[in-house]
This record gives C-alpha cells, structure tokens and sequence, in this order.
C-alpha cells in the first residue's frame, strides 16, 4: 500500500492488519508515555486546504506518537489563498522531502489526483475529499465498533442523515462491506444520490423502521443550510423524520451503539441526551482516531508487519 | 490566379480512384489520366477526397483569451484537421455581441487565410440571457452572421428564447442552444450516475439536456423558426430530437467527436484532460448518439475545440475548466467511430461533417459536392495511416487533448481552401 486513498483501497486483509495494528497502538494511550520512534527523522505534512481542527490534530497527534516531525500546511492565509496551485504546492512539499502528506481538500479527487499526477514521490494519505471518501474515518469507526461488538461479519449498521453529501458515509459503505457487515443508508430521498442503488447496501427512507434491526446506528451531520437548497423543507421537520432522539433510541436492541463522526448539530440530527448516554461512543471515535492514523501511517512509512513488537517505547531508552 | 494542383488517383468520397485538378480556386477537372500540366502533383493514390470540412463549434478564444487560442493558431489547426471553414462561437472577452467584435474576428481570420472564419453572434448582450443582442445588426455587418448562440451558457429563459427564435426569421438566422437547464447543473462536474455517486462529484443530469432541448423544439415549431441543439450527448436527447424530427419541426443538433468516443469511465482518474461539458456520458449514449448520427438524427459532427491553458486543467478536478481541443483529431475520431464500425460511409462523413454543417450555417462556398466547376474546397484523407496523439505536436497552442497517447486512424494529407494548399503532405503550407 502506497497511499490511502479510498475505503475501497483496502482488502479485507489489509484492512484487519489496519484495524489489528491499530488495536496494538490503541494500548499505547493507556500508557504514561505515549510515544514511539518509529517514525524518527520521518516528515509528515498535513496539508488542510479545508479547516478541519479535529481531523488535523488527531493526525498530529498519531504522527507525534511516531515520533514523526510534522509540518502543519493550512491554505488560509498562506499561498494558496494567493492563488498558488495544487502543483506548485506539491511540488513545494516534495522539494521539502516530505515522507507522507496527509490531506484535506474541498475537491472530490484531489488526493487522488497529488498520489498520481507525479508531482510528488511521497504516501499521499486522504483526510477527507470533497463529498468523496475519508477512508481514515471509516477505519475509526469499524474499530470503535469491533472493540464493541467483535467481528463485523453479520452486524447491521444504519448510516443515516446527509449521505448525498457525506464522504463519510462513503468510506463506510466501502469498508463494512469489506468487513461482512450490513449497511443501509437511511436517508430523506432528497439526500440520496442518483445511482445510490448500485451501492454494497441496502437504503431505506423510514428510520423507525430500521432501528429496531440495527446494531450500529450512525448518524451524519446534517448543514441547516441544505434545506435553502430545498433537501428539505425544515431543520424541524427533518429532526421530526430522521433526528435521533431517545424515544428512538430506545427502539434500538439493547447493545446497539450510536455513533457521530462529529461535529454534532445537537438538536438537530442527534438530540443531547442520546449523544451524552451510556451507548454513544462518540468521545471514543475521537480516541481511536489517533491509533488508527498511527496505525496507516506506520504501515505506509514503515512497511507491513507488527508495529509495536520489534520497536522499543522511548521510555526504556529513558527518554521522553 | 496560377496555382494549380493535379491530385493523382484520388478516390472522390471513397470511390473509384481518378485524378482531379484543382485550378483558378474551384475543382476545374476530374478523370483518369489526367496530365495537369504546369501543375504540382499530389500522389493521392488510395487516399479519400473529401469537401473541405465545416465546422459549426468552435472556439478560437480571440479576442480575450490569446493565451489559450487567437484566430491564427486556431485555423491553423482546422486547415491539419482538414477544415476549411470554422463557425467561431462568440464566448470571448469582450464577448462577440455587437457588429463591431463579430467584424474584428471575422477580419482576423481573412487575415490568417488558412481556413474561412465564419463568426457566430452572442443572443444576448454580454451573454448574460437577459437582453438581445443587436442581431440584425451582426446580421447586416461585414461578417454575415447568420448563427447566433450564447454557447457555454444556455438561454434558459423561455420568453427570451421565443423572441430570439422570432426576431432571427427576419434574416434567417438560427439559434443554436447550449442545452443546459442551469438550475439542474449547479455545480455540475460530471455526468450523474452511479459513478458520480462514488466519485463524489456533482451530478450533471441528462434530464437538465432533454428538458431545454423538448421546450426548444417545441417553442421553434410554435413559431416556425429554426433552432439548432449544440453537443447533444445522450440517449433521451436523441429520441427527443428522432420525435420532432418525425413530426417535422425545423431543429437541426450536432454531436462532438469526443461524446461518439469517451465514456464516463474516464472520469475516475480525476484528471481534469476528460472534464468537459456537457460532460462524457455512458457507453449506452455513446451507442445513441452513433445511431444517430448514421441514420441522420443528429445532423452533423461538431468539435466543440475548446482550448484552455496547462494551468486551467493541471489541478483539482473542480477548479479545472471543462473543454478540450477537437481540431486537430475530429476526422480521426469520426474514422474510428463511424467509419470503422461500418456506421457511415464517407459519403456520409462528407455529407455529416461538410454539406450539412454549410447548410445549416447558410455558408456559402463550403460543403458544395465534388464535381467540375465547384469551389476548391477539399480536403484529401489517408484512411489506412495512423498516428499516436502527442499533444505537444498539436498546432494549437493548447494542449488538453483527451487523446494523448491514444493511436487513431487516418491522416489529413493535404487541405485546399479555394484551390490554395493550407495543408500539404500533413504540413501546414
């Protein structure tokens, strides 16, 4: 694996060594010291054209762990908002040496257009495209649910709100399909896109329908500004329709989680006592976040096999 | 005038080998053994003859954009593509909405002389679908126009759209439509589908062409004016245009050689070289669009040349402008489509790609048939060649060809424009 690109990338087998070597790293956040040399003398680039203060500092944090030096590159205020390119951007980093970019870009495709244009010898590492993919999410997010529920072969997972415009709700589609697990996209018709139907999932229009038989529940972030583009008539009436509040939640079956890959629009399509009960994992996606982008950036940097076995914590060489 | 050609063994639309002498700008002899004396020999020997080619699309981006394309550049590439008349669509800067712009581009291409530049007016001032432009005066100037268009941009407005539809009868104008309901397309990047659900790009509906194109043919037999429809590019378009056609309304459509080639697929690689608009549809459109062709629902062949700067297509596929350079690779492109898949004959290529496009654009002295005493107008094709695309060969000055690296058939050997070589052994002259 060169780059991570998309969910659909990864093959079953290299998405469990993602998702086993991730669950070794994950330990390392229990330790005091919580950092490996892995990646020493490393350079890791998180080049965010979009804000994004979650996704960048979880990456940031993954590659610190690694012992990686990191460069943060965000386009507000530098060159790229005085007109600089994509390719002279690249081409910037790559005269820099970086080792792995990590980016976030408002264009579908321009990860995919930085690994392969060949501007850039480096892992490119997609940290959300556009209404496209963020494969690290998903990743995140089937790791938060097999430490809940084991495997996902079988699991039925309910991915509902925004899908049109969701590169969330991509990546996850690809990868639980990957992982044996049932997804289906629920979803005012509106926000739906054309040719969905071709999709590894199933789609439904009726939440309450679903949750019942659901084992997973997560809910999109919904931008009150789509119902101006007439997606829907109200933000009320699609917190009526589609919002998961706790009488829903309590049709869920008993060990079901709901998830939210942030940030939440409380009240709007997750209520604030279902975010804040006992079966949100919310905060924990946060968490695991930082293990699975350790987890990709070590096997894209340092190559396949085990991640923690063969390298030695910084705390027994007595450094911190 | 003394130049005189004698074109040895040429096969007049693919037919029985003769020679034919090109004299005093028209077609002065045809038959075998012909000695031309005083003439240049052009050994044509299994090579076609073809009316010199009309093309009703294209963009030579002067003024306002010569870093992409000026009239020069641009009619030197139609003369290696085998044209020998372009329509010039008017999207410039300043756009070509007044008899002052349509003369000054009209008189750029008189100047270039390789190929005839026929301009196109804008339909409305600055062609911002608000206003008529001065038709009747583009009309009544130096340049003729007879086509007016606010190509790149639809003239979505139905009333506005009457009333071009009405006003052009006077001279006998046509409206040619960029089927574009923009409402459906904002955004648009590709065409919407299944690929464009994983891709995550915005969908650009087939519905957003059908609509404007079933209004258009209705609005144009309602007032009894003709409207011609601009790269149509899907199925349902055409079983529109099949339905108005039957029922005798006065349309005309053209398609681009890249929507009869290209599918979608292309699309996944995110290189923005296969961004254009309308954009690459489904090989079932491709299929369509063929039909049509061959059996005369869609009129004729269109390039759609549309050339941009390396900067405006090397970057993220939103950010890139949509378009690319049809010229140079237009007959290559019909050859492979239409000609090697038993679709078309040449006769029909000539009528779809010459006689058609001259008519519907009311130029006179293009498309005329291959006999004694017509304009020089001809263009002589090798069918049995080959070439691979490499764009940095190409004679427009922008590269952003979808063909690069592609092997297509046939080559352009020679192209007269009243009986003056602009193109000789594949050389501009």
């Amino acid at each position: 694996m060169k780059h991570l690109l998309s969910a659909g990338d990864l093959d079953r087998d290299e998405a469990l060594l993602v998702l086993e070597t991730a669950e070794k790293l994950r330990e390392l956040a229990d330790r005091p010291i919580k950092k490996l040399p892995t990646l020493r003398g490393r350079t890791i680039v998180n080049l965010f054209f979009e804000d994004s203060t979650r996704t960048r500092i979880s990456f940031e944090a993954a590659a610190k762990r690694l012992s990686a030096d990191v460069i943060n590159f965000s386009a507000k205020g530098s060159s790229v908002e005085k007109g600089e390119s994509l390719k002279d951007t690249a081409l910037t980093l790559e005269a820099m040496g970086a080792d792995a970019v990590v980016v976030r870009h408002q264009s579908s495709g321009a990860p995919h257009r930085l690994a392969h244009s060949g501007w850039i010898q480096s892992c490119v590492v997609n940290a959300g495209d556009g209404s496209h993919e963020h494969p690290t999410q998903a990743l995140l997010d089937a790791f938060t649910m097999r430490r809940h529920l084991g495997a996902l072969d079988g699991r039925r997972v309910a991915i509902v709100g925004d899908v049109l415009h969701s590169r969330v709700a991509r990546s996850n589609v690809l990868l639980l399909s990957t992982l044996g697990a049932e997804v289906t996209l629920v979803a005012p018709p509106t926000l739906l896109p054309v040719g969905v139907e071709r999709w590894t999932c199933a789609t439904s229009y009726d939440l309450d329908a679903v949750l019942p038989k659901t084992d997973v529940v997560m809910m999109l972030r919904v931008q009150r500004e789509r119902m101006n583009a007439a997606f829907f008539p109200s933000a009320r009436e699609y917190s009526r329709r589609y919002g998961l509040d706790a009488a829903r939640m309590a049709a869920l079956p008993e060990h079901a989680l709901v998830m939210h890959p942030g940030p939440m629009n409380r009240g709007m399509e997750i209520s604030a006592d279902v975010a804040d009960s006992t079966r949100s994992v919310i905060v924990e996606q946060v968490t695991n976040g930082v293990a699975i982008r350790m987890a990709v950036l070590y096997l894209l940097l340092a190559g396949a096999g085990s991640a923690v076995d063969d390298t030695v914590p910084e705390q027994r060489r007595g450094r911190a | 005038m003394t130049e005189k050609f004698v074109l040895k063994g040429v096969r007049p639309l693919g037919g029985e080998p003769t020679d034919v002498i090109l004299r005093d700008g028209v077609i002065a002899e045809m038959g075998a053994g012909l000695s031309g004396r005083g003439a240049q020999v052009v050994d044509a020997e299994g090579f076609i003859l073809l009316p010199g080619l009309v093309d009703l699309h294209t963009h030579l981006r002067e003024p306002g954009r010569e870093d992409a394309e000026t009239v020069e550049t641009g009619t030197l590439a139609a003369a290696l593509g085998g044209f020998t008349a372009v329509f010039a669509m008017p999207n410039t800067d300043p756009a070509a909405d007044t008899a002052g712009v349509v003369e000054q581009v009209y008189r750029l291409g008189q100047e270039a002389g390789r190929c005839d530049v026929q301009p196109i007016g804008a339909v409305t001032v600055g062609r911002a679908g608000r206003q008529l432009a001065e038709l009747g005066a583009m009309a009544d100037s130096a340049a003729r126009v007879r086509v007016f268009s606010d190509d790149g941009d639809c003239v979505s407005d139905a009333a506005l759209m009457r009333r071009a539809l009405e006003y052009v009868k006077a001279f006998d104008g046509l409206i040619a439509q960029h089927a574009q309901e923009p409402r459906l397309t904002e955004g648009a990047q590709m065409n919407e589908g299944a690929l464009s659900a994983t891709l995550g790009l915005a969908g650009w509906p087939a519905v957003a062409e059908e609509a404007i194109i079933a209004r258009d043919v209705l609005l144009a037999a309602h007032v009894g004016s003709r409207v011609h429809i601009c790269h149509v590019s899907t199925a349902g378009s055409v079983e529109i245009l099949r339905w108005a056609k039957a029922k005798g309304y006065p349309v005309t459509a053209e398609v681009t050689p890249h929507h009869l080639l290209l599918t979608e697929e292309l699309v996944a690689s995110y290189d923005p070289i296969y961004k254009v608009n309308p954009p690459l549809r489904s090989a079932e459109d491709v299929a369509a669009l063929r039909d049509a062709l061959a059996d005369g629902t869609i009129d004729v062949v269109a390039t759609d040349h549309a050339p941009h700067p390396v900067e405006d297509k090397e970057c993220e596929w939103s950010a890139a402008a949509m378009g690319m350079v049809g010229l140079e690779t237009a007959l290559a492109v019909v050859q492979q489509s239409m000609v090697d898949t038993g679709l078309l004959d040449w006769a029909g290529v000539a009528d779809r790609m010459s006689t058609r496009p001259a008519r519907i654009g009311r130029l006179a002295g293009h498309g005329c048939g291959l006999d004694v005493g017509a304009p020089a107008n001809v263009t002589v094709y090798d069918p049995a060649a080959s070439w691979d695309v490499d764009p940095a060969q190409l004679a427009s000055r922008s590269r952003n060809t979808p063909y690069a690296g592609r092997t297509l058939p046939g080559r352009v050997v020679a192209t007269f424009l009243r009986g003056h070589a602009t193109v000789l052994d594949g050389k501009p002259q």
